[in-house]
């Protein structure tokens, strides 16, 4: 069958999927090229998940088609099952079982023979730098050890497509580095990556190309210095706190930023674009405001984060977005790992 | 795409039949043996399946058994108590079925195999047969206890063994009433707090623990025309000898009823998990 061999790893025509009145997705295109990785960027509750469990079949859409190295994930979902790896937001990992025997069974379940499934597994292992504790349960592994179990587990089928559902939300920043290895190590090897993720330097350093996700809608793609761009370069940030002075302080920055400033009411948070000017950005900037008398605290100079990318393309920070999605859906996803890991890419000072 | 194929994994495109039959077997096997594994280590599940249904019997033979009086009871009340007890420890044992799959369903371990090739019924099934064997250890044990405290089988072995497998029966269709619940319900804490709940009315309001005539009116009616009742009274027979009557036709009317009805939903649940 050579057709199945030719065109790209992912397409995605006009999906969409509802949970009752939730849209999660209202129709989105995705053109992976094999060997390529696609970043999926966009805040909590934007569809991503969703998008990820229709292609892996772990859901029907509604409408729309995606196919997976060429084969439609609804009618031909066992095909598609053969050629795919998951590893999904929480590490799938049966924490009573030692490293090895979770491996050797996901093994045995991909159909490999005893021994196969052994070395398969002990490969893996080593690969994953989890060979020295192989023989322990996995309930005693760190989370990024949780984590790259997990991600070993998704690769013993050999898959051709590996879809990432934001596989370091949680993990320290140490552990989010060593992640970001492994996944640069299984691109080298020509395995075609599809990754979600909420953090806009994530998706810099790993994806060939990204899509940011709104909504349920495909809101803006391209590489990750293209969306930067069309923030305008660094963010020059500070907090003013009284906040009667908002007015006055988005009056007096206006003035030294390129881009419209966007502050925040209730926080006092005022941001604007500078572009590339840097540091003459930050003396006009306290000059500016000086003149104004306006008092502020912690003003600095930091790269664009996954706020100001949605700010720019939307008009909203994407933790509005996330509290208003939130609010309206059931099921709460992992809150406190979420924030903590944004608070962290807030304070990403360059 | 033979030209392309050089791994020693790949597998043919549209496996045939048998292949599929083979691989469902296997996939079932894999899971059963990973879900023993987990039931030997977590010592827990251990005292949950084997400490508590011995406790049971010791409370009940020593503590109610002279309170409670059983005419006509060859062997007295411990013969009388046993096939009932055994029955709610086939029943209570599917507690860990529901627990264990709301548990693999919130960690996405579901997903996981979800999207692999395997097989899909094996998730269920090979937590259906895992469960089965906890099941019968459990109910074999609480046997050996029994004889321990003075209860004997009236009737010969042939019977005795059918007594165990009918307890089986009734839990294995209860089993799947509780994979359908642990999957819809998808959640570990509801499932433990209210998810089998309603196991205590069934097996207590029933004849397992005392003559139904000793209670009112009202509940007479229920525990009369339920099926753990069926089960239990044909259980008794089946130890202790006498005629056979219209429960055990009744008891396997229920219980094929049951896995008719809960056995497609569980499925359905299981494809819809989330």
């Amino acid at each position: 069958m050579p057709e199945t061999n030719s065109g790209p790893a992912i397409l995605v025509e006009g999906l969409t999927k509802s949970f009752g009145d939730v849209h999660a997705l209202r129709g989105i295109d995705l053109v992976v090229p094999r060997g390529t990785v696609l970043g999926v960027l966009g805040p909590n509750g934007a569809g991503k998940t969703t998008a990820v469990r229709i292609l892996t079949t772990l859901l029907l859409p509604d409408k729309g088609r995606a196919l997976v190295e060429g084969r439609d994930v609804v009618r031909e979902a066992a095909a598609v099952r053969r050629s795919i790896g998951l590893s999904g937001q929480s590490a799938a990992i049966q924490e009573e079982l030692t490293g090895r025997e979770n491996l050797e069974i996901v093994g045995r379940l991909h159909h490999l023979g005893k021994a196969e499934a052994r070395i398969r597994a002990s490969d893996l292992l080593q690969q994953f730098d989890l060979i020295d504790a192989a023989d322990r349960y996995a309930k005693t592994y760190s989370g990024g050890m949780q984590r790259r179990l997990d991600l070993a587990a998704s690769l013993v089928g050999r898959p051709q497509v590996l879809f990432l559902d934001e596989p370091t939300t949680g993990l320290d920043p140490r552990s989010r580095l060593g992640m970001w290895d492994i996944i640069r190590s299984l691109v080298a090897g020509g395995t075609t990556l599809l990754l979600t993720t909420q953090y806009l330097d994530e998706a810099d350093e790993l994806a060939d190309e990204i899509v940011v996700i709104d909504h349920g809608l495909v809101i803006a793609a391209g590489t990750a210095e293209e969306l930067k761009s069309r923030v305008g370069g660094d963010v020059l940030e500070f907090t003013v706190p009284d906040r009667d002075r908002i007015t006055d302080a988005v009056a007096a920055i206006a003035l030294v930023g390129e881009s419209e400033p966007h502050a925040d009411k209730e926080t006092g948070i005022v941001s604007v674009g500078v572009g590339g000017r840097g540091s003459d950005a930050l003396v006009d900037g306290v000059r500016s405001l000086d003149a104004a008398g306006v008092a502020t605290k912690g003003l600095a100079l930091r790269r664009p984060s996954l706020d100001d990318v949605f700010l720019a393309l939307t008009g909203h920070a994407a933790e509005e977005e996330e509290q208003r999605v939130r609010r309206g859906r059931s099921r709460q996803k992992r809150a406190a790992a979420t924030n903590g890991a944004r608070n962290k890419a807030g304070k990403d000072v360059s | 795409m033979t030209a392309t194929v050089v791994t020693t994994t790949a597998v043919p495109d549209n496996p045939s039949p048998l292949v599929r039959g083979r691989w469902a077997v296997s996939d079932t096997l894999a899971i059963t043996r990973r879900n023993l594994l987990v039931w030997f280590r977590v010592p827990a599940y251990i005292v949950f399946t084997v400490i508590q249904p011995v406790i049971f019997v010791l409370m009940f033979r020593y503590v109610f058994g002279g309170a409670i009086s059983v005419p006509g009871i060859k062997g007295g009340y411990v013969n009388f108590l046993m096939p009932g007890i055994i029955a709610q420890t086939a029943a209570f044992a599917t507690f860990g079925t529901a627990i264990a799959l709301a548990q693999e369903l919130q960690k996405g371990v579901i997903d996981r195999l979800r999207s692999m090739p395997m097989a899909r019924s094996a998730v269920l099934t090979g937590r259906i047969v895992a469960d089965t064997l906890r099941m019968l250890v459990t109910v074999l044990i609480v046997v050996g206890v029994g004889y321990a405290v003075g209860f004997r089988f009236e009737n010969g072995v042939f019977p005795a063994i059918l007594m165990v497998l009918m307890a089986i029966f009734l839990g294995v269709s209860i089993c799947v009433i509780a994979a359908f619940t642990g999957l819809a319900i998808g959640d570990e804490e509801s499932v433990q707090a209210f998810g089998l709940i309603w196991l205590f009315p069934l097996t207590f309001l029933s004849s397992a623990f005392v003559p139904i005539v000793s209670m009112p009116g009202w509940l007479q009616a229920f525990a009369n025309n339920q099926p753990v009742t069926y089960v239990v009274d044909t259980m008794r027979v089946l130890a202790l000898g006498g005629p056979v009557t219209t429960s055990l036709w009744k008891s396997l009317v229920w219980l094929i009823g049951i896995l008719a009805v809960f056995g497609p939903l569980a499925v359905r649940a299981y494809k819809r998990a989330s």
